[in-house]
């Protein structure tokens, strides 16, 4: 019986939890779907509404900005590349950083990558001007590779994979080497497949940041061509529902993504047990 | 010069420890070496450095002629059982053997061939498809050697592979191994701590103590003939019965009882080994022991009791033999069988 209490309990805080985040996204959602009169008369709506496509359709092609050269849709876009690039960009760089800081005979490999560790406490905000100058000095604003670049290094990442080599065991290495396979091989063949598992959750965390990015495309941006999703949530004017449908909208990326990896995530998980 | 040959092979690691020193040894093609010495001895360390996974600090490596000492370990030629296995945990059995014949860019159906037949041999053919973590104990080491096979080396080197391995599995696999070597003729070194491993695989018998190699030949000359109070100590089992005596004019005297007409010059303070196989019940025998405890292994009883200094000083007898705790014994030497060696030096001086 005092089982059964706890558990009712425990549920009915998860319950709140749940209700707690998921009724103001519902109520924005349901908003979105009236027209902006009925929102302005009744105050927002818990109950569909029928604008939905009308609505919808009309901030993804709705031509933006100061200059009318953007649309949500292409703001879609942006981001995509941006967070696509980002993700890949630092996956790759962090496997192979870490490669280098467990597997090569480099002198004080702890003490470097503790350098590089200790770049977590340097936000991009604090470098903002010096990557900025340089960025401009490369003639690389504006620009999807202005857009990645700079934040493609992730030392997060680095320790983690680093932490994952460190448990390989040593006679893999050495099996492998007499099995004929060179530092690249190995590096191919049984790094990478080995870490699948970490290399998705790793792409999921580094989309959803780069994804989520502001204060870099805003300064490295001058053209509203290259404007992204996340600034456009700033930039965007017109009446309410339209407002409540982009951030909607702008929820959808993140989420498809976890879905979409997350299968293989679980998978690559229960495979390796 | 031999198939493989070891030539005054030193190492020395970075902070100074001496692992292997001066080491000489030459192997035949298709003997079946075995290196045995408690752990850290420095022999698992000798065979990487045959391998190639350890730098040589000094000496040279001779393999077939030629010299291996700044070879790469994949140039080399030579393939490695290991300990715990070091199966590809994400390749299937079937990539697993074949993976370092698709590194040497031998085509597709050779590779099928080559694999097939040495998953035949093994009696894996049938888990080709299973992932390594879906194998047992057994499956696993016979994965772990189809992958030596089927490269078809010009040496095969194992470094303890049996012992993540229950009893039972260990004493099948060893034989395996050892029919499996005689089969395929291949140039074997097995590195093992366990001393009946390396009686019944060796051709010849290294046993290794502190970096060197105390003796070396085939297991019956190592078993009869130790030159050192180490090899006498390990090799064998139950271990040899050492005693404390004193030689004079070639009179042994230990506690207890004497030995008159010993075969040596040597006079000093000794230990006397006695093997406890080679002590027979005699009336009025040298040794008195009276019996604390008698373990029965069924084809043999191992009787322990208390000498005047000596515990557990053991006689082995036949199992058929009823011995009761707390009898007294009085046991002889069989033959002459006991051995002497100088206290000091640990040296054979019989």
């Amino acid at each position: 019986m005092t089982r059964f209490i706890t558990s009712s309990l425990s549920h009915l805080i998860l319950l709140i939890g749940i209700l707690i985040m998921a009724v103001p996204v519902w109520m924005i959602f349901a908003s979105s779907t009236h027209t902006s009169s009925m929102i302005n008369m009744n105050g927002l709506q818990m109950l569909l509404g029928d604008s939905f496509y009308e609505n919808y359709l009309r901030v993804l092609l709705y031509q933006g900005g100061f200059f009318k050269e953007i649309t949500a849709l292409k703001m879609f876009f942006n981001s995509f590349i941006m967070a696509t690039g980002v993700a890949i960009l630092s996956v790759v760089t962090s496997l192979m950083a870490a490669y280098a800081l467990v597997y090569y005979r480099i002198k004080h490999a702890t003490l470097l990558f503790w350098i590089i560790f200790i770049t977590i406490l340097v936000p991009l905000e604090l470098r903002i001007f010096p990557t900025y100058s340089v960025m401009a000095e490369l003639n690389l604003v504006n620009s999807y590779f202005g857009l990645i670049v700079p934040i493609s290094a992730s030392a997060i990442a680095t320790l983690f994979f680093r932490q994952f080599y460190k448990t390989v065991p040593d006679e893999l290495l050495e099996s492998a080497k007499l099995d004929g396979a060179n530092t690249w091989r190995f590096f191919i063949d049984f790094l990478i497949p080995l870490s699948k598992t970490m290399i998705v959750a790793m792409l999921i965390f580094m989309f959803v940041f780069g994804y989520n990015q502001y204060l870099w495309p805003l300064l490295v941006t001058t053209s509203e061509q290259y404007w992204t999703v996340v600034m456009g949530l700033k930039m965007m004017s017109g009446s309410i529902v339209h407002r409540f449908a982009f951030v909607m909208m702008s929820m959808v990326p993140p989420i498809l993504i976890i879905i979409v990896l997350q299968k293989h995530f679980i998978k690559g998980v229960f495979q390796d047990k | 010069m031999s198939f493989l040959d070891l030539k005054n092979v030193t190492k020395i690691y970075p902070n100074g420890t001496k692992a292997v020193h001066e080491t000489s040894l030459s192997i035949d093609e298709g003997e079946f070496m075995v290196f045995v010495g408690p752990s850290g001895c420095g022999k698992s360390t000798l065979l990487r450095m045959v391998a190639g996974l350890e730098d040589i600090t000094e000496g040279d490596i001779n393999l077939d002629g030629k010299l291996m000492n700044e070879v790469d370990p994949s140039e080399r030629d030579v393939a490695m059982v290991f300990q715990n296995y070091a199966l590809y945990p994400h390749m299937n059995v079937y990539n697993n053997l074949a993976y370092g014949l698709k590194n040497r860019g031998i085509d597709k159906e050779t590779i099928e061939q080559k694999v097939n037949d040495a998953a035949k041999l093994l009696q894996i053919s049938d888990y080709l498809q299973r992932k390594p973590s879906m194998l047992s104990g057994g499956q696993r080491q016979r994965v772990a050697m189809g992958r030596a096979i089927v490269r078809n080396p010009k040496i095969f080197l194992f470094d303890e592979p049996l012992s993540n391995l229950d009893a039972k599995l260990r004493i099948q696999m060893r034989l395996e191994i050892k029919k499996l070597q005689q089969k395929v003729g291949v140039t074997s070194i097995f590195v093992t701590h366990d001393q009946v491993e390396a009686m019944t695989l060796a051709d010849r018998l290294a046993v290794i103590n502190n970096g060197i190699i105390e003796q070396l030949g085939t297991p019956i000359e190592i078993y009869d003939n130790p030159k050192s109070l180490f090899v006498a100590g390990f090799i064998g089992s139950p271990q040899m019965n050492f005693l404390d005596g004193n030689l004079k004019n070639k009179t042994l005297s230990a506690e207890g009882f004497e030995i008159k007409d010993v075969n040596t010059e040597h006079e000093g303070e000794v230990t006397l080994g006695i093997r406890p196989e080679h002590l027979v019940q005699s009336e009025n025998g040298l040794i008195n022991l009276k019996v604390d405890l008698v373990e029965q292994l069924g084809s043999d009883n191992l009787v322990y009791g208390q000498l005047t200094n000596i515990k557990d000083f053991c006689y082995r007898c036949p199992g058929n033999q009823t011995i009761e705790k707390g009898s007294n014994l009085s046991l002889n030497i069989e033959n002459k069988k006991y051995y002497i060696f100088d206290k000091s030096t640990g040296k054979r001086v019989n």
